[in-house]
């Protein structure tokens, strides 16, 4: 059986953990490449139904990532995105998700090593859990072969 | 329901069983129309089997003699605010309980509704339901936090009460495999009738989230993707902003505990951001706001 490479999605807002990203690239860091980032201006413009989309395209796990507390680049952005995932991830967890496939980080533009660092733990922890055969079960079977296994990685 | 239990449509309760605040509500009401103070009177009249009642909107004032309340009105009448047919009247005025009133201030805050059109009829209110409703036990708004006339001795409120969250906390020790398990075997009942939307006084969006299609955000059919994703959006969509009122479950056919989830989001909005919806019009809800400087523990 080919190894197993979770289906996951990132959200980076564009002005720290996007450009950390890049940093991490021209460093020439190592780090695997099992996540699709999606590029959004700032953490406060991610709807929580980004997050439940993702799960019903068939996402492993999910990665949301934008500027420290203070440094936001719309100055309060990540002040809402904060509050309102702390609210959104206790519904999450009562209403049954597995909080370990939800990962929540600051990364700066300068972090291009704690980028690194991160998306290797991200996608080792996704890794090893595996699929999230939990909620494929509830995606409708018209639909489960394309979102679970299509795109490739 | 037996259909023979029917009272005749329309027939006025004798004077002498009606209690006291009823007939000061009725003189109240009469007044109020006769002046042209309100163009309309929202309340509850009499319904057609034993133990419901009808929400009635009384144009005359000889109509406030339909008037009625007792532990049968256990509906929520706020929610019909936000409807355009109503905004289009011009100041009404409406009957409430602590809990309706709690929805209005919502409402206040939301700028859904202008206190200038409302005359807020509150009752005081120990409880509905027969059996009480659970809810009403906890009540933290027996006398309404919101009103213009108050019929019924004002009974001191209760603060919060731990006691509300008994269900929940027993949720909350099951594992995510559990919970995974009770709702989505909850969830696979839904019919996707939005019941709990339509009777809900706070979903106040003209356009709900799941009818729009471009992009399609929430799978419209009732399969369990659907109905998952449904439930998950009308309770996050009312996270801050929910008063407990119960109108969701009480709505919905399939008997889905859609409370636990709210009371769920009542108590992490409490506990984490100690604040509770619709007690005042003016503090802002959690997520509408933010602290410089605070933190969270699960964002590295």
């Amino acid at each position: 059986m080919a190894e197993f490479h979770p289906k996951t999605f990132a959200f980076f807002c564009n002005w720290c953990t996007y450009t950390g990203a890049d940093l991490a690239g021209t460093s020439r860091m190592l780090y695997p490449a099992d996540f699709r980032v999606i590029k959004v201006p700032c953490t406060g413009r991610i709807d929580f139904e980004f997050i439940v989309k993702a799960f019903e395209q068939g996402a492993d796990g999910v990665w949301i990532s934008g500027c420290h507390i203070g440094d936001c680049h719309y100055n309060s952005g990540n002040y809402y995105a904060q509050r309102r995932w702390a609210i959104f991830r206790q519904e999450l967890g009562f209403l049954g998700i597995d909080l370990r496939r939800l990962k929540f980080s600051w990364i700066s533009a300068a972090e291009g090593r704690k980028f690194a660092v991160e998306a290797k733990e991200f996608v080792e922890r996704i890794t090893e859990l595996g699929p999230y055969t939990e909620f494929h079960s509830i995606i409708p079977k018209t639909r489960e072969a394309e979102a679970v296994t299509g795109g490739g990685n | 329901m037996n259909i023979n239990d029917k009272s005749p449509a329309g027939e006025v309760a004798t004077m002498a069983e009606v209690s006291e605040v009823v007939k000061k509500l009725r003189e109240r009401a009469k007044e109020l129309l006769a002046s042209g103070a309100v163009k309309m009177i929202i309340g509850y009249g009499d319904g057609y089997s034993k133990g419901k009642t009808v929400p009635i909107f009384i144009t005359k004032p000889e109509d406030a003699d339909r008037l009625i309340f007792d532990a049968r009105c256990q509906n929520s009448l706020s929610m019909y605010l936000k409807t355009a047919e109503i905004k289009a009247k011009g100041k009404i005025g409406i009957v409430v309980k602590g809990c309706d009133a709690r929805a209005i201030n919502v409402l206040l805050l939301e700028n859904q509704v202008k206190r200038e059109n409302l005359h807020i009829l509150g009752m005081v209110c120990e409880g509905v339901g027969d059996p009480t409703q659970d809810k009403c036990g906890w009540c933290m708004a027996n006398t309404p936090p919101v009103y213009d006339d108050l019929f019924g001795e004002p009974i001191p409120n209760k603060g919060w009460n731990e006691e509300t969250f008994a269900e929940v906390l027993k949720l909350e020790a099951m594992s995510p495999a559990e919970l995974w398990k009770f709702w989505t075997e909850q969830f696979d009942k839904c019919i996707k009738c939005y019941a709990c939307r339509q009777a809900c006084p706070i979903c106040t969006c003209t356009r709900c989230i799941t009818d729009k299609n471009q992009p399609q955000w929430v799978p419209t059919s009732p399969h369990s993707e659907g109905n998952y994703h449904w439930n998950l959006t009308r309770a996050f969509h009312l996270a801050g902003r929910c008063v407990g009122c119960n109108a969701c479950h009480n709505a919905c056919p399939m008997d889905i505990p859609l409370k636990l989830i709210n009371w769920k989001l009542i108590k992490v909005v409490y506990d984490d951001y100690n604040f509770i919806a619709g007690m005042d019009s003016a503090t802002l809800p959690p997520m509408e706001t933010y602290k410089v400087g605070e933190e969270t523990d699960f964002i590295k």
